[in-house]
């Protein structure tokens, strides 16, 4: 009896050792292919940059900076010629906990840059900068004062200044709205500078603000926008990542019942159009503050290509470098409301007005 | 076959059976499953870094794990091991940043300000199903939520609207150099010594006191405990603040050896749900939960390697992590397969 139960088991053993040999069998080439990359990968090494990006918990698909980021590296790969995996390439960060290993893979693997996307990789970029010393890093969003290390900031509060502009100018109600999403230094700065923006077109704006807490909850984004518009609120700016979505659906929902009300939302990161439309001929997307995270990507990895890495350094995007900035509203902003805009934007990027970072209570 | 036979048997074959399905699962999307488990080996054994660093994340499972497992001994369901983490890592930050004191002092005074944290989060739940017989599910769900946004308002505070807390003290740390030495600069922590302690300490509570037993007792018939004389309200209430309590001392793990400090949190970290499926993948037994913690702390941390190594996306190494687990979580259809064919077999 005991015997022939033990066949039994031997049998599905070896029947599964036979499925996973099979597979084995069939992907030889594929081990070896990938020796090959390695090699001509160390033959090349010389000339070939790699660069590789770590996301935060967002994810690389989260419509706003990691992809943006992604796209930034993907355009640097290709603008060089560069393979995926080998090189270029990112890792996900499922939590907090898995920064430090995600760098520390990536430099193990030899990648001549490695980018740490988000405010929250801080404390993970410092460790792994500290201990590989010779490798190189960009911290997005963040400082870092080590010298393998240069740090990338965007003046948000700039372009969220003109996203304040465009809503002022285009709220009838004269009340505007804030989704804002954790209340930290980064989504301060967009909050500072729309209500700057806001009020130095209408000082007697009034503007609701209200941070969700969280990045990636739609049905609270929803049930925010919903009590805004509900009192009134006719443009919501929203700089809370996937939470935005909800004030997305919210505003079409909206537009869809009656078609007459005036209901906007101005997009944040990314050009947030496609999340605007209601049907073919109505948008809710009033304009998007873009923040040119790819752009700064591929400027970096350029510059440490020529061997020109600004190491300890902290880079600053503002308007005048380009690194915010109004999406096309596609007619959404009327001429004249434009023209105010541009007026603002050259007064801004001349250094004539300095928008601050934090909001004045 | 023998009830040892299975008993051994039934792991293993639910754990090949994972990895098979996982395997097929790599098929059919087009990666090939030796150089996918290849890498999640590689990721949790493949040198010293990525060992240090598997065991730096089972530390927090198996405190976790133990809190559910408690509860679940004295016949309580303790979903807030969540919140009861977050509320201890918060304690143990904050003790370890403001206050300077030696070494010796620092370390114990962190996690007792994290384990009495953790246990009053409990305890009111517990207290709660004691005198008004609200249901602890219920209350410690809700708890979770209210830890998690008190904890973020007291950082707030604490910091100036800041997004996290200084960093804890050299003295309050549970990092040390000869650790990340050996370990090739792993964030291995000497937390796994305190958290297999508290196995021994669950495991003589429960086997070695009398106290234990009566807990047990209530977890086996609250109507039989209450007729022995035994009060089934203050062991409920005992139950869920030693269970807080664990639970308290693996948000001190991430305190003061994962993260050194403590930071605003977006969401749940998941250690504590993920506390649920150690608990009872372990049995709920002391070392049932190291085995458990072992499982999902291997897996979470050799995870991280697939993409890495294989370039299997995020989204397929979830789907095998959690067939591999769904496999080793129903070992009881492996085991009645077992003795349903042994029985065929004894009938023939």
């Amino acid at each position: 009896m005991k015997k022939r139960k033990f066949g039994l088991v031997l049998t599905s053993v070896l029947a599964a050792s036979a499925i996973l040999g099979a597979c084995g069998s069939k992907d030889e080439e594929k081990p070896a292919k990938e020796n090959d990359g390695a090699t001509s990968d160390a033959g090349s090494s010389e000339e070939a940059f790699t660069v590789a990006m770590v996301t935060d918990v967002g994810g690389v698909d989260d419509k706003s900076f990691n992809q943006s980021a992604w796209e930034g590296i993907k355009q640097f790969g290709t603008d060089n010629g560069l393979t995926e995996k080998e090189g270029f390439d990112y890792l996900q960060s499922k939590s907090d906990a898995d920064y430090e290993s995600n760098l520390t893979a990536l430099v193990r693997r030899d990648f001549n840059l490695v980018f740490g996307v988000g405010f929250m990789m801080m404390d993970a970029v410092e460790a792994v900068s500290a201990d590989n010393p010779d490798s190189h890093f960009a911290l997005i969003d963040a400082e870092v004062k080590a010298d393998n290390v240069v740090s990338i900031l965007f003046k948000e509060q700039e372009g969220a200044f003109l996203a304040g502009v465009a809503a002022a100018k285009t709220s009838k109600t004269g009340k505007i709205g804030f989704v804002g999403g954790v209340n930290i230094p980064v989504i301060n700065r967009f909050h500072a500078g729309f209500v700057a923006g806001a009020k130095a077109v209408n000082p007697d704006i009034e503007i609701q603000v209200k941070y969700t807490e969280a990045f990636d909850k739609a049905d609270l984004g929803k049930i925010t926008a919903n009590g805004m518009y509900s009192s009134g609120v006719d443009v919501i700016f929203h700089a809370a990542g996937a939470t935005g979505n909800g004030v997305f659906s919210e505003a079409k929902e909206r537009k869809k019942q009656d078609p007459n009300a005036n209901v906007w939302v101005i997009g944040v990161d990314a050009d947030q159009y496609e999340e605007g439309k209601v049907d073919d001929k109505t948008n809710v997307t009033l304009t998007s503050m873009l923040k040119g995270v790819n752009t700064a990507v591929v400027d970096i990895s350029t510059k440490a290509k020529d061997g020109e890495f600004p190491g300890g350094q902290t880079l600053v995007y503002g308007l005048a470098e380009d690194g915010v900035k109004l999406a096309d509203s596609r007619g959404a902003i009327p001429a004249d409301v434009q023209a105010v805009i541009d007026e603002y934007k050259e007064k801004i990027a001349s250094g004539e007005i300095v928008v601050p970072e934090k909001v004045e209570e | 076959m023998s009830n040892r036979v299975i008993n051994l048997l039934v792991p293993i074959i639910s754990i090949i059976i994972g990895l098979i399905v996982g395997a097929l699962v790599m098929l059919v999307s087009g990666y090939d499953p030796v150089e996918g488990y290849s890498a999640l080996w590689t990721g949790i054994f493949g040198d010293s870094y990525t060992i240090g660093n598997t065991i730096r994340q089972i530390t927090p499972y198996i405190l976790a794990g133990l809190a559910v497992a408690f509860a679940f001994r004295t016949g309580l369901f303790n979903i807030g091991v969540e919140g009861q983490l977050i509320i201890g890592w918060l304690a143990a930050a904050w003790v370890g940043y403001a206050i300077e004191l030696p070494k010796v002092i620092h370390i114990p005074l962190a996690l007792i300000a994290a384990a009495a944290a953790g246990a009053f989060w409990a305890f009111i739940a517990g207290f709660l199903k004691a005198k008004f017989k609200v249901h602890e599910v219920i209350v410690t769900i809700m708890l979770n939520y209210t830890a998690l946004y008190i904890a973020n308002a007291i950082i707030r505070n604490l910091t100036d609207g800041g997004f996290k807390t200084e960093r804890i003290h050299e003295s309050a740390s549970l990092r040390s150099d000869f650790l990340r030495d050996i370990t090739d600069n792993s964030s291995l922590h000497y937390g796994i010594i305190i958290a297999l302690l508290m196995v021994a300490l669950m495991w003589f509570i429960l086997e070695k006191t009398t106290r234990g037993y009566e807990l047990k007792a209530v977890g086996f018939n609250q109507n039989a405990a209450d007729y022995a004389g035994m009060s089934v309200n203050k062991n409920i209430i005992l139950a869920m603040t030693i269970s807080g309590m664990f639970a308290g001392l693996g948000g001190a793990m991430e305190a003061l050896g994962t993260f050194q400090n403590a930071s605003i949190k977006a969401g749940f970290t998941g250690i504590g749900f993920d506390g649920i499926a150690v608990a009872l993948l372990g049995a709920n037994t002391p070392l049932g939960v190291i085995f458990g913690a072992s499982l999902f702390g291997s897996l979470k941390y050799g995870s991280l390697n697939m993409p890495n190594a294989a370039g299997i996306p995020e989204e397929i190494v979830s789907i095998i992590i959690a067939l591999i687990i769904f496999f080793v979580a129903s070992g009881y259809i492996i085991r009645v397969g077992l003795q349903k064919l042994s029985k065929k077999k004894e009938g023939q």
